[in-house]
């Protein structure tokens, strides 16, 4: 039994440790719609972070993540400008953009050699260029409700809960998916294997550029469905993806997944996602300031790689 | 001919976790004397050299340098001392200066902490004037636009900066061609005219013939002959391989178990290969024996994929193949268990399953369940884990936790698991201790007898002797010759090395 | 280690890239008639417009080249800026206080930088992030818009002349020599390359490797804060969003990289930088010239900086292999 709980990832352990103290500051987190809207709020930052997992698993980072968010946001609106009617048609093209996004990233890595870091660095500035010539700089249109409805659509009434945001919906139905992809598919184990050790995956027949744009891809993808999302409930701006790539790569990172790759897993990724959020909250319920917001990520950041290379050298691995 | 000692290892013992790496080995180094120290891979030769240099500290023995009893904790108290140790791998900076290199980490200085250039250039002059005019590079050419042979000599250059008066050479001549040999052999010779010591490791006959002038043997970490000038060449080798091999290595193939060719090699080349025409037979284990840089890996790699053929032509089981990359050869029915298990075999943070189910998961639908998949299931997995006999506390643990050996295990699994019809082991047994070997053996011939075909490639000569039905001997990216099961050690070192010897002659 | 190095080209490619860059610029101004900014006094100006990012990726280099790295220095650059520009609060006899302080934030920084990445041996990608993420959330606390002023005998460092040239100019210029001079003609200097190079060699060489990866991150985030004291001259005042506005994390490591310094670290140098800012500079001024849109210029360099990173990927790929 101590065994085990020894195993445990400490992310678990953080994340019950926050909720009680936020639930005694602040008992309307307890009521559904405290600890709903508390979910609500963290789904895009989960479904990046998920996305992002799938790329430090194959060894990379993505850079481009948060540039991507806010390009999906100001061409949604920008092509909607309100027309509900072509929104599933947008939202379809949407996903293309960001499957090509991926398979670029990808290629570039594998092909020209380049680092993922400056590949994906490129992708994000290239992107924000794009973002901020079609919009000339300022948001322009605007979202129709029902592309809003993702982000901020309540379903009310229901027994128990009482509410259920779609945007936790949506949540738990990519993370599922993707948890589902990385952890129950042959797909996964190779992902795992290449970024563990890439020469022994490419000699056991792994198929490594394959592999590599699956993952940039659902990196990508997960940013799109994010930045749908936040268009939904925090509207159309131009930097509303600012900083996103690196709240992900943080809450990977206080989940336990290893940078340059070989061990992670989705679920203590959602958890590092909702320690992120829930330290906001509690920062917020605290009455600091925004800004500080900053400083504790910035510090627990590498608090979480010091901890996890201490726990490792010390059980000898 | 054989001036005052200069250094004197007297009955060293080192001991590493399960395996004793020397057992008192005694070794005397003296002025103006090529002292050669021979051995198969994994004797013990560079570990004394290690001992002697600091890098490691030895349980038991003593070293006297010059007469005086010392004891190094780092290669930079031996340095000073006038020990300098060249390894096998280089220690240079590819980007910097032949002269700043030279003098790394002891750059001459004035005031301000400036570098004297001047000087560094002009005791590198002096130090490469040494040389004759042979190197042909200055101080200040880049490192990296050396050829391998000129990047010795600027290690060279390094040991007598420091005015060494011991230098230690492993296996110097391992990435050299011919003409780069000869020139070192000079260097050596100079280098010994000049009154130092050499101590020069190597396990190349012809080596020892044109440098030694003495020759210390040792085999298995003990020293099994000391010659005060150099016997005929059967001598050494009887006493770098001299073992009782017999009942190590299980009984080779009958001529009925031996099938149809699975894989032939018509013509095949690439840059370090020439001319291979090769016939692998189901049910037979073939060996490649030959020395170092020979071409035996490179062919392996060829047939893998890894690195392929640009010219020639493969069948396997008479169709033709394209094997371009490692997951053609594969689909193929080529599999290859490489030497270097941490860097190319092992993904040492997943655990034994994964690590044996990883090719079947490369060869199934993408989304397929990874434990079920029609090539195979966990459960034949952890089944084929059972018949092989693999010790882990559990398969879930991660691989890296295990011996070598069950290492070794788990790939030769997460082969089968494919059914292939040609292995390629490449030293399988390095680093396994001597009482899992035989295991592996067993497993080899077992495979032979299911019907695959089995190729073996080892620089442990007797290894190779011993559980091959057929040994190809290879020489500078070609085959030279071919033996039966029984070949004498002698005739094969002879093949492999009778290339070389002719051009001595000549 | 035995290597077969891709030869020559190797601290040529900057200098070619440049040359090209100055060819498509000349090819531009002709072809749209702008022929009268062909002059070498308005070359020169280009180098002028992109003091901060010189002076920061000067520092860049010395990270980069014990293959580390500095995402802390946009940050950094606007703590100095606020920090210097508050200190003097428009009081000349406050500039040496004010620069006094500034760079010793910039030496702690910089040694807490190197500590974290030598002593709990974090990636340093990591370590620098997170310092930025501290600076910033520092920053924003304090200070949400312009902050001090600063008094005109400052401005000089930005605004100032000698003999027809900018100070600023001559003083990135100054910095470049001094940082050449360091790398390659001490033993410091070449501790840098050694370290970066081969660390186990160096080891081997009796270097202690830790110190020189601290001493090369506290030059960096030292340049940093004198970008940042540049820019609060040039301002007349600091404000808190100046560094992370001019994207000089990025844009330093892009310049440093294009400069021919290798990611992988031990090879290249300061000139190398200094052309690759030129290089910048220059495709920002083909960009106006031409009219391209201020935001496509963007797509365009992001593009820039990859297909630069790539031609060098690709030429040492034997290296790797």
């Amino acid at each position: 039994m101590m065994d085990r709980l020894k195993q445990m990832n400490p992310v678990f352990l953080v994340l019950l440790l926050l909720f009680v103290a936020i639930a005694i500051l602040s008992p309307y987190f307890l009521q559904p719609t405290g600890y709903m809207n508390f979910l609500k709020r963290a789904a895009p930052i989960a479904i990046l972070a998920v996305g992002q997992l799938y790329v430090i698993n194959s060894g990379g980072f993505d850079l481009s993540a948060g540039a991507l968010v806010t390009l999906t946001v100001i061409g949604s609106s920008i092509l909607l400008d309100g027309e509900a009617s072509a929104t599933w048609w947008v939202i379809l093209a949407m996903l293309g953009v960001g499957v090509t996004v991926g398979t670029v990233n990808a290629l570039v890595v594998s092909w020209l050699r380049v680092p993922s870091i400056i590949a994906t660095l490129g992708m994000m500035i290239t992107l924000s260029g794009i973002a901020l010539t079609w919009s000339g700089g300022a948001p322009r249109g605007y979202l129709p409700e029902n592309f809003r409805f993702f982000g901020r659509f309540l379903i009310k009434d229901l027994p128990l809960i009482k509410i259920l945001p779609v945007a936790v919906i949506v949540m738990i139905v990519v993370c599922a998916l993707l948890w589902w992809l990385m952890h129950r598919t042959n797909y996964g184990k190779r992902l795992i294997a290449m970024g563990d050790n890439p020469k022994a995956a490419l000699l056991a027949g792994v198929p490594l550029t394959q592999t590599r744009i699956v993952a940039f891809a659902m990196s990508s993808i997960s940013a799109v469905i994010a930045g749908i999302l936040l268009g939904g409930f925090a509207g159309v701006s131009t930097d509303v993806g600012v900083g996103l790539e690196l709240q992900a790569i943080t809450a990977a990172v206080i989940g336990g997944a290893q940078l340059l790759g070989g061990r992670g897993t989705v679920g203590a990724t959602i958890a590092g996602a909702l320690v992120l959020q829930a330290m906001f909250t509690l920062l917020n319920i605290l009455g600091f300031p925004k800004p500080v917001r900053d400083v504790v990520q910035g510090l627990i950041l590498i608090s979480a790689v010091v901890i996890a290379g201490y726990r490792r050298r010390r059980s000898g691995g | 001919m054989s001036g005052e000692i200069v250094f004197e290892m007297k009955a060293i013992t080192k001991v590493f976790p399960g395996i004793k790496a020397l057992d008192r080995v005694s070794f005397t180094a003296r002025a103006g004397e090529v002292h050669a120290l021979a051995g198969e891979n994994g004797a013990g030769k560079s570990t004394l050299m290690k001992v002697l240099s600091g890098v490691y500290q030895a349980e038991e023995g003593a070293i006297f340098l010059r007469g005086k009893q010392v004891a190094f904790y780092h290669p930079l108290e031996s340095l000073a001392q006038g020990v300098s140790v060249i390894y096998q791998e280089f220690s240079l900076l590819p980007d910097r200066t032949v002269a700043q290199n030279i003098f790394l980490g002891r750059e001459p200085v004035r005031r301000w902490g400036f570098l004297d250039a001047e000087r560094m250039r002009r005791e590198t002059q002096k130090v490469l004037a040494l040389f004759g005019d042979r190197h042909r590079f200055g101080p200040d050419t880049l490192v990296g636009d050396l050829d391998v042979a000129q990047q010795q000599m600027v290690e060279i250059a390094k040991a007598l900066s420091l005015n060494a008066k011991v230098i230690v050479m492993d296996e110097p001549t391992a990435a050299l061609n011919d003409t780069e040999c000869e020139l070192l052999f000079q260097l050596v010779d100079d280098l010994r005219g000049q009154g130092r010591s050499i101590v020069y490791i190597t396990h190349r006959m012809r080596e020892i013939r044109r440098l030694a002038d003495r020759v210390t043997v040792i085999k298995d970490g003990k020293v099994t002959a000391s010659f005060d000038e150099v016997p005929e060449t059967s001598r050494i080798i009887e006493a770098m391989v001299g073992r009782d091999i017999g009942h190590f290595y299980p009984e080779p193939a009958a001529k009925d178990d031996i099938g149809a060719a699975v894989l032939t090699v018509r013509g095949g080349g690439n840059s370090r290969l020439f001319d291979i025409d090769l016939d692998l037979h189901a049910g037979q284990i073939t060996g490649f024996a030959g020395v170092q840089g020979a071409g035996r890996t490179a062919l392996a790699l060829a047939l893998f994929g890894a690195e392929p053929f640009e010219t020639g032509e493969v069948s396997v089981e008479g169709r033709r193949v394209t094997l371009t990359n490692p997951r053609q050869a594969a689909q193929a029915g080529i599999a290859m268990l490489p030497g270097d298990r941490k860097a190319e075999g092992l993904v040492l943070m997943q655990s034994v399953r994964d690590n044996g189910m990883l090719s079947v998961r490369a060869f199934s639908r993408a989304l397929g369940h990874p434990d079920k998949s029609p090539i195979a299931t966990l459960d034949q997995m952890d089944k084929a884990f059972d018949a092989f006999d693999l010790r882990a506390a559990s398969y879930e643990v991660e691989i890296q936790s295990l011996s070598g050996g069950n290492q070794q295990k788990a790939i030769v699994a997460r082969w089968l698991s494919l059914d292939p019809k040609l292995l390629i082991f490449v030293e399988p047994t390095r680093g396994i201790d001597v009482n899992t070997k035989a295991g592996i053996y067993a497993q080899m011939r077992k495979l032979a007898q299911n019907g695959a075909a089995v190729m073996a490639i080892s620089s442990d000569l007797p290894e190779v002797l011993g559980i091959s039905d057929r040994v190809l001997v290879m020489s500078d990216g070609k085959i030279v010759a071919e033996f039966g099961h029984g070949a004498s050690e002698a005739e094969v070192m002879h093949a492999a090395t009778e290339a070389h010897l002719g051009l001595e002659a000549s | 280690m035995k290597f077969q190095r891709p030869r020559n080209l190797t601290g040529l490619a900057p200098f070619l890239l440049l040359l090209v860059a100055v060819a498509i610029y000349v090819g531009v101004a002709v072809a749209t008639g702008q022929t009268q900014y062909l002059t070498a006094e308005n070359l020169l100006g280009l180098l002028g417009r992109s003091i901060a990012l010189g002076i920061t990726a000067v520092g860049q280099t010395f990270a980069i080249l014990i293959a580390s790295i500095d995402l802390s220095v946009a940050n950094l650059i606007s703590v100095a800026a606020v920090l210097g520009s508050s200190i003097m609060s428009g009081d000349p006899s406050m500039m040496l206080p004010a620069i006094v302080a500034v760079l010793a934030v910039g030496v702690v920084v910089g040694l807490i930088n190197g500590l974290i990445i030598t002593q709990f041996e974090v990636n340093p990608l990591i370590a620098t992030l997170g310092m930025a993420l501290v600076l910033q959330g520092l920053l924003s606390a304090a200070f949400n818009n312009f902050a001090g002023e600063v008094p005109e005998e400052f401005q000089v460092f930005a605004y100032g002349q000698v003999g027809g040239v900018s100070i600023s100019l001559i003083f990135l210029i100054g910095l470049t020599v001094a940082a050449w001079v360091f790398l390659r003609f001490t033993r410091a200097g070449s501790k840098i390359y050694s370290v970066g190079g081969n660390p186990d060699a160096a080891k081997l060489a009796g270097m202690r490797t830790t110190r020189v990866v601290i001493l090369a991150h506290v030059i960096c985030s030292v340049c940093a804060t004198i970008a940042g004291l540049y820019l609060a001259s040039r301002l007349r005042s600091g404000a808190p969003w100046i560094g992370r506005d001019g994207v000089y994390d990025l844009e330093s490591i892009a310049v440093v990289v294009i400069g021919g310094t290798a990611l992988s670290g031990g090879r290249g140098g300061v000139w190398g930088t200094l052309m690759g800012v030129m290089i910048f500079s220059l495709i920002d001024s083909i960009f106006n010239l031409a009219g391209v849109d201020a935001f496509a210029k963007q797509i365009l360099r992001g593009v820039i900086i990859v297909a630069a990173v790539a031609i060098y990927a690709m030429r040492s790929r034997r290296i790797e292999a």
